[in-house]
């Protein structure tokens, strides 16, 4: 691994910037700012009503040989930040950095050097393995395009790769379809590790393997990084493993970091009341303790929706802390301690920052009553004899006066957008939903209507047939996206020699239908890679 | 499939005596593929039953064979890529009919309403171009005579249940447009839609945080109440197996090592299998060591399967049974203690002290 001393170089005065007090270590990527909307469009002309905001301004950066972890609850925008941040989706706003370099509006041309430096391992294994490779092939496929030859050969370094992650070479001419989930979880592990990189973000790399394959897994990236000083950013919803591989950890809530820290102090001393919740609610593996929820904090109420998040802190309307401030004004991520960052008014085991503000408004009560005990006991003095005791009058007067309007207004505005954004596919999603289709029978396209009513759902095997074509067009983007293509036509040509082999579940004439889908039906594939700007300008 | 109607037919013969008492019951069941480089055994013989208003938690190592044996219970290894290439023995008994001899006909009927799956790839079983809700909507009319519209209220109710933000919204996305764990929850959404009686859900929460999935478990547990529906729950997160589980069943290498009560599995696990596997985990309600400790060696491969004891390859103690039974006789399941089986050649002492001295003090 002997390149890059540009980039080397470049990364030096990068460390200057660095203001955080832990910072001992260089810093291999920085995001800043970041934000990604997907458009909702509507009607004929495409007209933008609005935007799903997965991704809505967030800052960080990761250290050299460091391991952050992401949480977070489902679709708070963690895949999107990670297809972001390796570029594989292009951010709508901000500035992302590696080594250096700003890498932000880099074309996929341009990106190309860096792919075998920044890797990404896919949250849905089946929808990232092309099903008409086998595995030998999809796990060679980096060194083939990056024109790299290992030591002994690929053949031999591939079947490496694949006993390392627990595959055997009895699977080396299978293909994705003849494994099982977790099989395929690792191979995507193996071909993102493969080159090894510098930069790994990890989607979810683990979740479908049990804790002994899973501890293997662990280690081996635990040895990668050793060995290398590989860099991890890994996405997953286990708090115990999260804990176990990172260093630090970035809690995120609808599209922001709210909280992040080093490991001991966000799993001893969590400040935002949300990472305090999410810690709480995890099952501990003991029947003897089962049905004991007495400390779990129930979150109460909807998901806010990333398209008219609400406003202030996006957490106010489930907050058992929440006060006017946190409605109005939406707190900042600041250093509370060394090493930990947070968005809030009112930290748990921290001085509050808004110790004025002591009304809780009319949700957060009612929040606090699925609230443990403990929990509000544990809640800053400053804000609850304030509001429950000293002031009755006071307390209540507000809370009667402000109240209705406070509550009405992110509700009216939900439903004003949910009537702007009405819900019919705009052509847009036609076409995307379209391009997934791409390798497989091109005329079911055509008509969704009538095909829908064939029922995919009640023969999920059968359904499972026309998925696997979907995945190809992953798949086809999965190429792009080791080797992003720069040219449309470049995109299609991968198309079709990922349709020349033709596997065991393959149709037709898969060729040359994704070469013509392709080029045909702009818009992104599913897993927004590489072939996403070939194809969609 | 010629294989099937062959046993199919000689189990007809001898089915009526044999009819089970257990809502779902099966036995003997071996799915087999034949490929380029040899037949893979990934289901060798899985015996279990299970009554209505229970949960069946299926644990093991990946590629153990969890997921095709549920497939087989469904009796979707017949369609679709995976049909022409399957071979299929056993029986499977699902209220007093028998499906691995059933035609295709009548187990597609029984799909969806009486028996309904989570799929562990969500992507697999959700239409890429078919709007989320209208997947829903004809998994719903295919068992209920009901409109469109209504149909639709119920697809919402769904989503809503599972807890998609805006499901009157997201009911007319595509499934590319959803986070991971909003396909995974709008396939549970389809699953349960028709309540149905024997529910196998595949890896349902692995994409789910844990207030979401908190939820999902409830959701489950409600339907069970409601329906009195038996559950099978393919996971490996113990912590999951711990909150729903009443029986656990352990695969490794195609076959079953150990099954019993949830309880008794995880206090007093008998297989050195599970021992490696409870050991293995990382918790969060322990101090973090350096290092995981993976079962060590490697999964065995299901065309050569290890002779005797699968896991004799990668057993610690697989020298202190005497002779060489380990690796000449295959382990039986041996009942242990009340409803408590174990498939392994420790003889009972060696087996409680390994147990109390070596296991348990680390765990
Ligand atoms: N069509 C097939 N052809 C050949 N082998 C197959 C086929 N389908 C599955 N297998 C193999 O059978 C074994 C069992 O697969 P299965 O999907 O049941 O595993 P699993 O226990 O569900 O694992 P996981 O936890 O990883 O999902 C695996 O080793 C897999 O490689
Ligand atoms: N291509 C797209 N078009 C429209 N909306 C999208 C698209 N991709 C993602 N979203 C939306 O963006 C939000 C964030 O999605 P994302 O996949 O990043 O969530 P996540 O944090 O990874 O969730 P999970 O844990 O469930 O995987 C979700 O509301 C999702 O529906
Ligand atoms: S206390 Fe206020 S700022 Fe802090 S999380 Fe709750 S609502 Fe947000
Ligand atoms: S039978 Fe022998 S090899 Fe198998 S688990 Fe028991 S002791 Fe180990
Ligand atoms: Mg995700
Ligand atoms: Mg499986």
């Amino acid at each position: 691994m002997s390149e890059t001393k540009k980039t080397d170089e470049a990364a030096i005065p990068q460390q200057t910037s660095a203001s955080e007090g832990s910072a001992d270590r260089e810093v291999l990527l920085r995001v800043e700012g970041l934000t990604k909307h997907f458009p909702i469009k509507k009607g004929i002309l495409q007209r933008q009503v609005g935007a799903v905001k997965a991704v809505d301004g967030i800052d960080f950066e990761v250290r050299k040989g460091e391991t952050l972890g992401v949480v977070g609850e489902s679709g708070c925008g963690k895949s999107t930040m990670g297809r972001v941040i390796t570029r594989l989706q292009d951010p709508t706003g901000g500035k992302i950095t590696f080594e250096g370099q700003d890498i932000t509006r880099l074309s996929t041309g341009q990106m190309r050097p860096l792919r075998r430096d920044i890797q990404m391992i896919f949250q849905d294994p089946y929808g990232s393995l092309n099903p008409r490779h086998t595995i030998g092939s999809i796990v060679s496929a980096p060194f083939r395009l990056q024109g790299v030859e290992p030591e002994g050969g690929v053949k031999k370094e591939v079947q490496r790769l694949l006993s390392l992650v627990g595959l055997s070479p009895e699977h080396y001419n299978r293909y994705p379809h003849e494994f099982s989930g977790g099989q395929r979880q690792r191979i995507g592990i193996a071909r993102a590790l493969a080159l090894k990189p510098k930069l790994v973000v990890a989607d979810e790399p683990v979740s479908a393997l049990d804790v002994s394959i899973q501890a293997q897994v662990v280690n081996l990236m635990d040895d990668l990084q050793q060995e290398l000083g590989l860099t991890y950013v890994i996405i997953a919803h286990d708090l115990s493993v999260v804990r176990h591989v990172s260093d630090r950890i970035a809690v995120m809530y609808l599209g922001k970091i709210v909280e992040l820290a080093d490991r001991t102090s966000l799993y001893e001393a969590p400040m935002h009341p949300y990472t305090k919740a999410l810690m709480s609610a995890v099952p501990v593996p003991d029947p003897k303790r089962r049905g004991q929820k007495n400390e779990r904090i129930l979150l109460r109420g909807d998901v806010p929706s990333p398209i008219a998040p609400p406003s202030g802190c996006r957490f106010h309307t489930r907050c058992w802390k929440a006060t006017e401030i946190c409605r109005t004004t939406e707190p900042q991520l600041i250093e509370l301690r060394p090493g930990q960052r947070v968005a809030c008014h009112h930290p748990e085991n921290f001085a509050d920052q808004a110790p004025q503000d002591t009304v809780l408004l009319s949700a957060a009560k009612e929040a606090s009553e699925l609230v443990p005990d403990a929990v509000v006991a544990d809640a800053p003095a400053e804000t609850k004899p304030a509001a429950a005791g000293d002031e009755p009058a006071a307390e209540e007067k507000p809370a009667g006066d402000k109240e209705p309007a406070a509550e009405e207004k992110p509700a009216a505005k939900d439903t004003a957008s949910e009537q702007a954004e009405g819900s019919e596919a705009t052509a847009s999603e036609q076409a995307e939903g379209s391009e997934a289709t791409a390798s497989g029978d091109a005329s079911k396209t055509a008509v969704p209507e009538t095909a829908a009513s064939k029922t995919p759902a009640a023969e999920p095997a059968e359904a499972a047939e026309p998925a696997e074509d979907a995945a190809s067009a992953e798949a086809v983007a999965e190429a792009a996206d080791t080797a992003p293509a720069p040219e449309a036509a470049e995109a299609a040509a991968a198309a079709e020699t990922a349709g020349e082999k033709t596997g065991p579940g393959a149709k037709s004439t898969p060729g040359k239908a994704t070469g013509k889908a392709a080029k045909k039906t702009p818009g992104k594939p599913a897993t927004g890679t590489g072939s996403e700007e070939s194809s969609g300008k | 499939m010629t294989e099937l109607s062959k046993n199919g037919a000689a189990v007809d013969e001898s089915a009526a005596a044999q009819r089970p008492e257990a809502f779902l019951e099966v036995r003997d069941l071996k799915v087999h593929f034949p490929t380029d480089d040899g037949l893979v055994k990934s289901v060798d013989g899985v015996s279990f039953s299970l009554e209505k208003g229970k949960t069946l938690a299926i644990v093991g190592e990946s590629g153990s064979g969890k997921s095709v044996t549920s497939l087989a219970v469904m009796g979707l290894h017949r369609l679709g890529p995976r049909g022409k290439n399957v071979r299929m023995s056993g029986e499977i008994w699902l209220d007093g009919k028998e499906l691995v001899s059933a035609s295709p006909d009548e187990v597609r009927k029984l799909r969806g309403r009486e028996m309904a799956m989570i799929f562990q790839d969500p992507l697999s079983a959700m239409h890429p171009y078919y709007k989320v809700g209208d997947q829903i909507v004809e998994a719903y009319r295919v068992h209920h005579d009901v409109s469109k519209k209504v149909a639709r209220a119920r697809a919402i109710e769904m989503l809503d249940r599972v807890g998609i933000p805006e499901p009157a919204k997201r009911v007319d996305g595509y499934p590319h447009e959803f986070s991971g764990g909003m396909r995974q929850r709008a396939m549970i959404a389809m699953a349960l839609v028709n309540n149905p009686e024997l529910l196998i859900a595949d890896e349902p929460t692995t994409a789910l945080d844990v207030t979401v999935q908190a939820q999902i478990l409830d959701l489950i547990r409600d339907l069970q109440k409601e329906f009195g529906s038996a559950v099978i729950m393919i996971t490996h997160d113990l912590g999951v197996v711990a909150e729903i589980a009443d029986e656990v069943l352990v695969m490794y290498g195609g076959r079953c090592v150990e099954r019993g009560p949830a309880g008794e599995v995880f206090e007093q696990p008998q297989h050195p299998y599970t021992w490696g596997l409870l050991g293995s985990m990382p918790r969060i309600d322990r101090e973090t060591s350096e290092r995981l400790i993976p079962v060590k060696g490697q999964p065995p491969s299901l065309i050569n399967v290890p002779s005797g004891c699968a896991f004799h390859p990668r057993c610690p103690y697989a020298d202190i049974p005497k002779g060489n039974v380990t690796r000449t006789v295959r382990p039986e399941l041996e009942q242990v203690s009340t409803g408590h089986w174990s498939a392994c050649h420790l003889p009972t002492e060696d087996r409680q002290r390994i147990w109390t001295e070596e296991i348990a003090p680390k765990l």
